[in-house]
């Protein structure tokens, strides 16, 4: 068990280093950021001392290397554009997208889990033809179509909802700010969510469907029925507990698509998280952040899918006797 | 409200696991037939395939060639609408194209691009699947951590990465091929992962099945053994994925070029006349967004459905 | 079930006292006066010496000042100089103001500007320009201060209102003597924090998500504003922002998209406040290359001919694109500067739209077939950009021309076409406006011979040459009198677009700021933001 834990960690830090290397290759040729730092006018001599001064004129490997030395202490640089320290400007981003990435897979679980269930057991029921149509149309849409639907209706029709931001945040200890204590911070949350969670929920609810009808004809289920247990019973006790560990799954290893999403929904939201720095740095080729986020990325993906693989050996007991007995 | 029995379902009796006998058989056909809302979806399916294909004969004007495109025209609305023009039923766009060819020859682009990002994600995935899946040991872990990195990049980075890439690269080649080949590469790079983990799976299961025994007595050489013998058995899921991974694409697509990483306006695709036509959602010019919106999320609602019926259709279990 | 009256009125109670907690977040703040204002971009730092960015200097014009300012007129007026004359052409004195202090307390004197104006040429500095290299800074006493130039430059104040007077007792306290030097490794103080004399304090700055602002009671001057605060938010997204702005979230925003702006003018709270802007859009054409980057023709270079350029111009129907793609909005354009800042602007006219003359022309020059070319084009920095792009792309590909359009955001187009990038772009669409407000802004810089040494043409990505129009603008640089220096100037601009073709000029875009009715704000046509002019009902 012991010696397994060792060896996925070893291939974690495998994947993070290789995924710095090949973002740290692929920036070089995005843009000049030398050109996204000074004005028009400034000479072709001074942009030249600026590269020099920057280091953009070594060798690649050189600076790939140094980037990645440099990372393992958790600093990344500072931003070209800005002139911050990068750690300090991801780090103040980052309570912004967790919480409404957070909110957004909470969402779509409360909503996807029920309706999955629903459209499994009442399978021919109309209105449960009805749900997967309309859970179909909300992925049919791209995500800033939605978006932008979402606030001409809630907050210029309606008034309702703010159309941008994360409306007043709570500080809380050092470092962490939250905008789930305050009325406008919620209130700035319920449309960037909603929009993230649309296509976690779809998701979701036909993979339980799924699932749930397939655990439905096993044959323990048969069984249970036949020992006299009532449907809820079957249905909730038996039935929903099997389907939900390929769910759980499948939402931990979904994390990149929520992310990759979020760069949108924070853009058309203007929601102040790292999504939207780092769109706003791949335009103004601010590598120091890019290859930032993309190893925290990568780190937060490799912890998760530890997390899951090792549950996934607790869970289930015919993995763990493979995983003492697996080859070296 | 109705039991879940022991009964077959509507479509008959439980059909033979290989995906080429499943096809034959006529269950398949026979459950495809019996539930109009799925009829409904693949004829839907084939007219749009079928326009695309057919555009340059189907379409009043080409719209992809610029000196037929006059500004003198734009933003006229629809022919049934106040200030229509009969020349154009759909109205007209910002340059003075045929909404109506604009969306003939942009679906075409972004169905060409679905289905190449989708063939070129299956293959890899399908290869790397039977791969991971029949040699285990350090083949399959090494396998399994490079889809770790893969997914550290979903399609959307990919896609920002390769663009800056590819243009330094291929500098003085055209730029609609250069971002054609982008979209392609980068949407089926991001897809990958998926057909592989599934593959591998099955091929795990299959491979200590007795049937692959008896091919390894013969002597017959694992690269045989998996294509002629296991891949026909996995497919079955893989063909589920496909077509949801083709209404993916699209919409990928239609995402990248919201953030500048798409086809070029000269030569729009689907997507990119939606990105186009964000901006006039409420100018009044409604009609250069609604169209192509509309054919986008018709089109997507219908393969996305066959998919599901696909995917029901073929699991044994649920027969 | 039933509650009991006690019950219901404990539970009233229990509603009236969250209602009580939560008012205030719900209640307007109808006391204090806040701007809300948002712009596509990010400030990217409040020091303004840091990028030499029109956004970031117009918005720190509210915290810092400069010796002058211009005015709703765009004339040049005293600000924390009172008067200034010219001893002799080489010797400028100023008189500078007295009794002014900074935010945090510091006196305002002589030495300020002498240490400003070391720190605006030192290192890090993106305004390197605004003072010449050569000339000295001699203080004369507390409130005097001479500066003694190697050779006349009558434009010497032109660019001053950006170049902000910061206090050396308070930089040097803080480690900011240097803008920053662009690989440092500790964040620069003066990025984040401000002490200037202007009308606004600067509360906090969270780069790329919130600016703050307050107002400055102490400031030395009147205030025409009644603003108590400012809150600035870049919202990238344009329809966000019109959304923000609609719904009464933003009082004043920019730029509002042309589809947008009918919509944003029949709300009944807001309108769109449009007006001409001093930057004009042009298409530009290698004349430099023997044979062409991007184009089919092999073994020469088509733009050298001045047939072909001639062709090109007369191929695009401006009116069209002015009436289509710019909504009427637009000024077409005969010279490459706007007419309110060159008094004989109307004696120009545009060549006229003939797309027969202009594929005769072709033939000529010995292309009756036409050819193909690539043209790079940005998409999201100029207005409709990239719609223009478009239609230039149809108009020539109707007299022959096909036109592989590159469009792309600005960091590519930025890097392939500048001096960094080597010039590379065989055809393109480009914008400028002069910062010092008057042509020789334009000579220098887009239509001078290009030296790499001296950065004369330096944004001349053709490199269109004519020596004689060089001669003619460092000629006019002498002049002091305005109106002889224009003359000077109508020769040269006669030979470089009549004579020459050297370039294809297309308009002056408009300005198009969003404002709700509440909201008063006067709009320059340099399109720089003056919180301190700014009045709410």
């Amino acid at each position: 068990m012991i010696a397994f834990i060792i060896r996925r960690l070893f291939a974690s830090i495998g994947v993070l280093i290789a995924v710095g290397l090949i973002a740290f290759v692929m920036f070089r040729y995005i843009g000049d950021p030398v050109n996204q730092m000074v004005g028009v006018e400034t000479s072709a001599a001074e942009r030249a001392q600026l590269r020099e001064q920057l280091g953009l004129d070594e060798p690649v490997i050189v600076q790939a290397l140094r980037f990645l030395l440099h990372a393992a202490r958790l600093d990344f640089g500072m931003s070209y554009q800005f002139k911050q320290p990068v750690s300090s400007m991801i780090g103040a981003r980052l309570p912004a997208t967790l919480e409404l990435a957070a909110v957004a897979s909470i969402l779509s679980l409360l909503a996807g889990i029920p309706l999955g269930v629903y459209t499994a057991l009442r399978r021919d029921s109309a209105l449960a033809k009805l749900f997967q149509a309309l859970s179909l149309v909300g992925i049919s849409l791209p995500t800033f179509l939605t978006g932008i639907l979402l606030i001409y209706l809630f907050s210029v029709t309606l008034g309702w909802l703010p159309s941008f931001g994360r409306g007043e945040v709570v500080p809380i200890g050092s470092w962490w700010t939250t905008g789930l204590l305050t009325l406008s911070g919620l209130k700035s949350l319920i449309m960037p969510a909603i929009t993230l969670a649309l296509f976690q929920m779809t998701l979701i609810m036909r993979l339980v469907r799924a699932e749930m009808l397939e655990v439905l004809r096993a044959d323990y289920i048969r069984f249970a029925r036949a020992r006299g247990l009532s449907e809820r019973a079957v249905h909730f006790r038996h039935a929903l507990k099997n389907t939900l560990v390929p769910v759980i799954t499948v939402v931990g290893l979904q994390l990149g698509s929520i992310v990759a999403f979020s760069i949108i929904t924070e853009t058309v939201f203007a929601w102040p998280g790292m999504g939207q720095l780092f769109l706003q740095s791949v335009q103004n080729v601010d590598i120091p952040i890019m290859a930032a986020y993309l190893l925290f990325i990568a780190f937060l993906f490799v912890v998760i899918n530890l997390v899951v693989d090792l549950l996934y050996v607790c869970v289930d007991p015919r993995l763990r006797a493979s995983v003492r007995g697996a080859p070296g | 409200m109705s039991q879940p029995t022991l009964e077959p379902a509507k479509a008959g009796d439980s059909s033979p696991r290989s995906f080429v006998g499943g096809l034959a058989d006529s269950d398949l056909v026979a459950s495809f037939l019996s539930q109009k809302i799925i009829v409904a979806a693949g004829a839907i399916t084939l007219v749009l395939v079928l326009a695309a294909i057919f555009a340059p004969w189907v379409a009043p004007t080409n719209p992809f060639n610029p000196a037929t495109n006059f500004l003198i025209d734009s933003l006229t609305p629809p022919r049934f609408a106040a200030g229509g023009d009969a020349r154009f039923l759909l109205g007209t766009d910002d340059q003075g194209r045929d909404m109506a060819s604009a969306i003939l020859y942009g679906l075409r682009v972004s169905l060409t691009i679905g289905v190449l990002s989708v063939l070129l994600g299956g293959a890899i995935g399908i290869t790397l699947g039977l791969i991971a899946g029949y040699a285990g040991g350090w083949i399959d872990a090494v396998i399994m951590r490079v889809a770790d990195v893969q997914l550290t990049f979903p399609a959307i980075l990919i896609a920002l990465l390769l663009d800056g890439l590819a243009q330094a690269i291929l500098k003085n080649s055209n730029r609609e091929e250069t971002a054609f080949g982008v979209l392609v590469v980068s949407i089926g790079l991001s897809f990958w992962v998926q057909y592989a983990r599934t593959v591998r799976g099955s091929t795990m299961v299959e491979k200590n099945r007795d049937y692959v025994q008896a091919a390894r007595l013969i002597g017959l050489s694992p690269a045989r053994i998996l294509a002629r013998h296991i891949l026909p058995n996995v497919m079955g899921p893989v063909l589920v994925i496909a077509t949801i991974n083709l209404a993916i694409a699209i919409i990928t697509e239609a995402t990248l070029s919201f953030l500048g990483v798409g086809l070029p306006p000269t030569q729009p695709s689907l997507g990119t006349l939606i990105r186009i036509g964000q901006n006039f959602l409420f100018s009044g010019e409604w009609w250069i967004v609604a169209f192509p919106s509309l054919t986008l999320a018709i089109l997507v609602l219908a393969v996305n459905l066959l998919g599901d019926w696909l995917r029901d259709a073929l699991n044994p279990r649920l027969k | 079930m039933e509650l009991s009256l006690t019950a219901k009125r404990l539970v009233l109670a229990a509603i009236g006292a969250v209602a009580a907690i939560l008012s205030p977040a719900l209640a307007p703040q109808a006391e204090a006066r806040t701007l809300r204002f948002a712009f596509q971009g990010e400030l990217k730092s409040v020091d303004p010496y840091q990028i030499n960015e029109s956004f970031s200097l117009s918005v720190n014009t509210a915290v810092y000042e400069g010796l002058v300012r211009r005015g709703p007129d765009m004339k040049i007026q005293p600000s924390l100089a009172t008067s200034w004359e010219l001893l002799d052409p080489l010797h400028w004195r100023f008189h500078l103001r007295e009794g002014v202090k900074f935010h945090e307390g510091q006196d305002f004197t002589a030495d300020d500007v002498v240490f400003s104006a070391q720190r605006v040429r030192g290192p890090g500095s993106d305004l390197k320009g605004r003072i010449p290299a050569d000339a000295q800074v001699v203080k004369v006493d507390d409130h005097t201060i001479d500066f003694v130039l190697k050779t006349p430059n009558p434009l010497l104040i032109n660019e001053w209102e950006s170049w902000a007077i910061f206090s050396k007792k308070w930089s040097e306290e803080h480690g900011a003597t240097e803008a920053t030097a662009m690989n440092a490794t500790t964040p620069p103080y003066a990025a984040l924090h401000a002490n200037g004399t202007g009308p606004f304090i600067l509360i906090s700055h969270e780069p790329g998500v919130k600016t703050v602002w307050k107002s400055n009671p102490a400031w030395w001057d009147k205030p025409r504003h009644n603003l108590d605060g400012v809150v600035f938010t870049p919202i990238a997204n344009s329809a966000t922002r019109v959304a923000a702005l609609l719904s009464g979230e933003i009082d004043w925003m920019d730029p509002v998209p042309l589809n947008d702006q009918a919509r944003v003018n029949a709300n009944p709270d807001t309108q769109v406040l449009a007006g001409p802007e001093v930057r004009t859009i042009f298409l530009g054409m290698d004349q430099q290359r023997d044979e062409l980057g991007h184009s089919s023709v092999k073994g020469k270079n088509p733009f050298k001919d001045i047939r072909v350029r001639k062709a090109f111009y007369q191929a695009v129907d401006e009116e069209a694109i002015n009436k289509k793609v710019m909504r009427g909005q637009a000024t077409p354009s005969a010279l490459m500067i706007a007419p309110s800042i060159y008094s004989q602007s109307q004696d120009f006219k545009r060549l006229p739209f003939d797309p027969e003359a202009a594929k005769k022309l072709l033939a000529e020059a010995g292309y009756p077939d036409g050819f193909e070319v690539q043209m790079d084009c940005t998409n999201d920095r100029y207005v409709n950009d990239e719609q223009i792009c478009q239609a230039v792309v149809g108009m020539l590909a109707r007299v022959g021309v096909k036109v592989d359009l590159n469009a792309e955001p600005k960091s590519k187009f930025f890097a392939a076409i500048s001096a960094a990038g080597g010039y590379d772009s065989s055809f393109y669409l480009l914008g400028w406006t002069p910062t010092t407000l008057e042509s020789f802004n334009v000579f220098q810089y887009i239509m001078g011979c290009r030296d790499a040494k001296t950065n004369w043409g330096g944004n001349n990505v053709g490199d269109y040459c004519n020596p004689k129009v060089d001669e003619l603008a460092r000629q006019a640089l002498q002049e002091p009198d305005e109106s002889k220096r224009d003359n000077i100037f109508k020769q040269a601009w006669q030979i470089s677009l009549f004579d020459d073709v050297g370039y294809i000029p297309l308009h002056q875009q408009a300005l198009a700021w969003g404002v709700s009715k509440k909201t008063h704000v006067i709009q320059r046509p340099d399109n720089y933001y003056i919180f301190a002019w700014v009045t709410m009902d």
